[in-house]
């Protein structure tokens, strides 16, 4: 297999205040390839978001970072703003969940798109905003030579997020990263904004981290799909195995709940029991007290992140499906 | 009535943790002391100058601070010290009464715009423009020219130049909570206008009018000292800090201590005033703090 | 041909550009205050008690002298056809006659004026320079020790009155150590250098306090803008800090302090009559002084009238001015 352009180590990020040491990333690690979509799924408050956060080097100075992030060649865990500024935009870059608040309201389209040209390109204003346009046209927005000189209220939400999308592929990243890019949108955009994005992927080969909770999302556009609960990946594999054969009780869970009928799409499905508090860091399941096939195992040490046996109860060698689990649903159970 | 009791208790309760708050708050306590002290001061001071603040001593002109006077002597002989707390008690007697004026004006007017709304607030908010149109030492020129310059005509001016101010906050105040749940089952239940405006309204509104009155008095202090000193407030041989300082003029290269001292006064009662309202600020109403 | 182009581009330039509606509305705003203020003015003078004519004859008493006055002013007249005289005079720059010097009010205020300007001028560039860097500065280094100096400085700059202020400043780069001139005007065009050694402490007096507040406006909305998305879209996109902070957060910020400006504009004029007192600089405040002091009624009647009209008309600009940088009231959109 070719090398990763996005390979994420044992990445662990808390906080602390003067009371208490938040853990909100508890060593995750998964690997991206060159036009590949990594769906990463969770609740709210699952680290999720903090995780992608960590990788762009955007945590405030409050957060505590271990691990390891390769960009390609390059590492970027305890990289300084500096250096971060060289990459972020040019061969990583991010999309946020607000499109409403994320563009500067005082400065036109064209001047913040232009503006991550101008700085990684070297372009010219007059450069720039000819490309801005382009960009524009890509994304999927109507009479760009117009909307090149509004301003962001004179937009829809939907329109902004794709002028966030065009910003943030200005630069033909090697990575991109979503974090929720259409939760804040009407069902209608959201689609629209997902073709863009899939339509990226296919013209330009971005490799796409999508942070989603939705999973008709990830069904859609994802390769392969890491799921996370309370800071910890619990399960990761091939987007129609995961579907297919869910081995972590949570992920089964979360999945089963969604192909209930009645359930809003847009809404994580309820599990009984509550998400434990992020102050600690048990060595236990941190899913056990929710889990009904947890046991004395489960409640005494912490599973590792490892490959789960096929069907014929070996490890797979590429190990493409992992969960943490102590007792992992079978293939036969599954099935069922 | 049940509302109105329960409005109470939720006002008393909030007020003993803010004041909880507010002592924790250090600067905030400084500039309380220091403001207690310059109201004891100005309270007792036949009871704390150390001389008659009136009485020139033709021997000691000019006499640098020393023991037997603390604060060195004027042009004319006069004790220092004895003046400035003389002085404090004029500034204290200007930062009160000018805030009580300007509350006593303004308070109602801005209950009558917020709650009644439509014509009664254009008009009032019009003439708060209108005066808003002067800058504060303009009005107060005026006034003084009008009225004549005295204590008492520089009091008026300085709670006049305040009422805008009053008015405005207390205005948007009522425009809050004239939508807030309690208040609109006062009125669903029959509450009176009068009932409302002043049982409902504003015992809620008391938060931000009293961060007013702390940023309102050294505002005041501070324009009572500045009218005296141009001649438009208190007049001579009376004390007052603006005077001292308008006096001291002449002599800033023999006797630096007449200019410095007080106007040391003035600033340290208005910067503990600033500190105190600024804590108070920062416990009362979160919306309009700095952070 | 033209004009049908350009109208098809920009529909209805005067009348239907969200812009110029909002300054229109400014504008009938302004107008209406300007009317207000001049009857307050106008009454001013005659709700003194007694006869205006005494007032307006100041010192020079004689049956005479009224008599002429009385003539002059046409105090006989309805009083709303004297308001009207009044007005029309004013708008032609008549606006009497000074009874302490005999010479007309406008030349008075007219010598008087740019001294003012001048004064303003260098106390709001100091005041912009300061306030809005240690503003930045203090959110910037939220929490380290540049930011308790620069708060400390802006609370003594907003608790030293500024006739004391002048007075300290006096004692110590006069008198102590001469650096600067104490007192007196130099117009810029006779000797540049000369002027500024005498404007430099006055504009600081009179800027200290405004740079205060400005500081503090800056500060507040710099960590407003510090944590918004957008700056927070600005680092991802790799942006230097410098472009985050004065091309995002900074930007945003402007609207604010530009506002906190606006409104700060009536202390600069209070504080530019005492400055001038202190500093004895032949400008608008000392004319105020002297005309209260002598009872030249008339002065102060057109002084007072020209200050009111510069705020109202400055605080105008100010609102321009805002919506030229907030395009959300430039172009009357939602937010």
């Amino acid at each position: 297999m070719t090398e990763p352009v996005l390979s994420v180590r044992d990445l662990s990020v808390s906080f602390r205040s003067d009371t208490r040491t938040v853990h909100a990333v508890d060593h995750v690690s998964y690997d991206l390839h060159a036009g590949e979509v990594l769906a990463v799924v969770g609740e709210s408050g699952c680290g999720k978001s903090v995780t992608s956060m960590a990788v762009m080097g955007l945590l405030p100075p409050t957060a505590h970072i271990t691990g390891s992030v390769r960009l390609g060649e390059r590492e970027l865990a305890g990289a300084d703003d500096k250096a971060y500024g060289k990459i972020r935009g040019k061969d990583i870059a991010m999309i946020f969940q607000e499109p409403m608040t994320s563009l500067n309201p005082v400065l036109t389209i064209g001047r913040q798109i232009g503006e991550v040209l101008r700085r990684h390109q070297g372009l010219s204003k007059k450069e720039a905003r000819a490309r801005a346009v382009e960009l524009l046209d890509l994304v999927g927005i109507p009479a760009p030579a117009q909307r090149v000189d509004e301003y962001p209220h004179q937009l829809s939400g939907g329109m902004r997020q794709r002028v966030m999308i065009a910003i943030a592929v200005a630069c033909d990243p090697a990575v991109l990263i979503a974090d929720e890019p259409t939760t804040a949108l009407d069902v209608t955009v959201q689609a629209g904004i997902l073709e863009v994005l899939q339509s990226l992927r296919e013209r330009l080969g971005t490799a796409i981290v999508l942070i989603t909770h939705d999973l008709g999302v990830v069904a859609d556009i994802a390769d392969r799909v890491l799921v996370m609960y309370a800071g910890r990946p619990v399960e990761q594999a091939p987007v129609d195995e995961l579907f297919a054969t869910p081995r972590h009780p949570y992920t089964r869970g979360l999945l089963s709940a969604v192909l209930r009928p009645g359930t809003p799409k847009d809404r994580l499905p309820e599990i009984p029991g509550l998400v434990p508090s992020l102050d600690t860091q048990p060595d236990a399941c941190t899913f056990a007290p929710r889990c009904a096939r947890a046991d004395d195992t489960c409640t005494a040490s912490r599973p590792g992140f490892r490959a789960v046996p096929d069907e014929n109860g070996a490890a797979g060698a590429d190990a493409t499906h992992r969960a943490a689990c102590w007792h992992p649903h079978t293939l036969q159970e599954t099935a069922s | 009535m049940t509302t109105l009791a329960l409005t109470g208790i939720r006002a008393r309760a909030a007020r003993s943790g803010k004041l909880r708050a507010l002592r924790k708050n250090k600067l905030a306590m400084t500039g309380g002391v220091i403001a207690v002290v310059f109201v004891l001061a100005a309270l007792f001071a036949p009871l704390v100058a150390p001389y008659d603040p009136a009485q020139p001593n033709f021997d000691n002109v000019l006499a640098a601070p020393g023991w037997s006077h603390w604060l060195g002597t004027d042009d004319l002989g006069r004790d220092q010290l004895s003046r400035v707390v003389y002085g404090a008690r004029a500034s204290m007697q200007v930062g009160v009464l000018a805030v009580v004026l300007a509350f006593v004006v303004g308070v109602p007017l801005g209950l009558l715009a917020g709650y009644y709304g439509k014509f009664t607030d254009s008009v009032v908010s019009r003439v708060t423009d209108t005066m808003l149109a002067f800058p504060f030492l303009v009005l107060a020129v005026g006034l003084a020219a009008v009225l004549g310059p005295s204590l008492t005509n520089a009091t008026i001016a300085i709670g006049i130049s305040q009422i805008p101010a009053v008015i405005r906050i207390t205005r948007a105040e009522t425009l809050r909570l004239k939508h807030v749940d309690y208040v609109a089952a006062a009125v669903a239940n029959g509450g009176g206008d009068g009932t409302v405006l002043f049982r409902h309204i504003l015992p809620n509104a008391t938060s931000a009018l009293t961060v007013q009155a702390t940023v309102g008095i050294p505002a005041a202090i501070i324009g009572e000292a500045l009218l005296s000193f141009l001649g438009l407030g208190v007049q001579p041989p009376e004390p007052s800090l603006g005077v001292m300082l308008s006096s001291a003029q002449s002599f800033l290269a023999p006797a630096p201590w007449m200019a410095v001292f007080p106007g040391l006064a003035v600033v340290a009662a208005t910067l503990a005033f600033n500190l105190l309202g600024d804590g108070l600020r920062d416990v009362l109403d979160p919306r309009g703090a700095t952070r | 041909m033209t004009t049908a182009q350009i109208s098809l581009k920009r529909p209805g330039l005067l009348t239907g550009h969200p812009m110029a509606k909002y300054v229109l509305t400014r504008v009938r705003q302004s107008v209406i205050t300007l009317f207000l203020v001049s009857v307050v003015v106008f009454a001013g003078i005659r709700a003194l008690p007694g006869d205006p004519a005494l007032a307006l004859a100041g010192e020079e008493r004689s049956p005479k002298a009224l008599a002429a006055i009385r003539a002059e002013y046409g105090l006989d007249d309805n009083i709303v056809i004297q308001y009207a005289r009044f007005i029309g005079h004013a708008l032609q720059g008549d606006l009497g006659t000074s009874s302490r010097t005999g010479l007309p009010v406008a030349d008075a205020i007219g010598q008087a004026l740019p001294v003012t300007l001048e004064l303003a001028a260098l106390s709001l560039l100091l005041a912009i320079v300061l306030g809005i860097g240690a503003g930045v500065v203090a959110a910037v280094r939220r929490g380290r020790p540049a930011e308790w100096i620069a708060n400390a400085l802006a609370l003594l700059g907003l608790s030293i009155p500024t006739f004391w202020l002048g007075i300290v400043l006096v004692l110590a780069f006069a008198i102590a150590v001469p650096v600067f001139a104490a007192s007196g005007f130099v117009p810029f065009g006779t000797d540049p250098l000369d002027n500024l050694r005498r404007m430099i402490l006055p504009a600081i007096v009179l800027g200290s306090g405004l740079a205060a507040v400005v500081m503090r406006q800056t500060r507040a909305a710099m960590l407003d803008s510090l944590s918004a998305d957008y700056v927070r879209t600005a680092r991802a996109k790799g942006l230097s800090r410098r472009e985050v902070i004065g091309g995002h957060a900074l930007r945003n910020s402007l609207v604010t302090v530009v506002t906190v400006l606006g409104l700060q504009l009536g202390h600069l004029i209070s504080g530019a009559v005492v400055t001038e007192q202190i500093f004895v600089l032949p400008g608008f405040g000392k004319l105020t002084i002297d005309a209260v002091f002598t009872r030249d009624y008339a002065t102060l009647q057109g002084v007072v009238l020209c200050t009111s009209f510069a705020y109202i008309f400055i605080n105008l600009l100010v609102d321009v001015a805002y919506s030229v940088i907030d395009p959300r009231i430039r172009l009357g959109g939602a937010r």
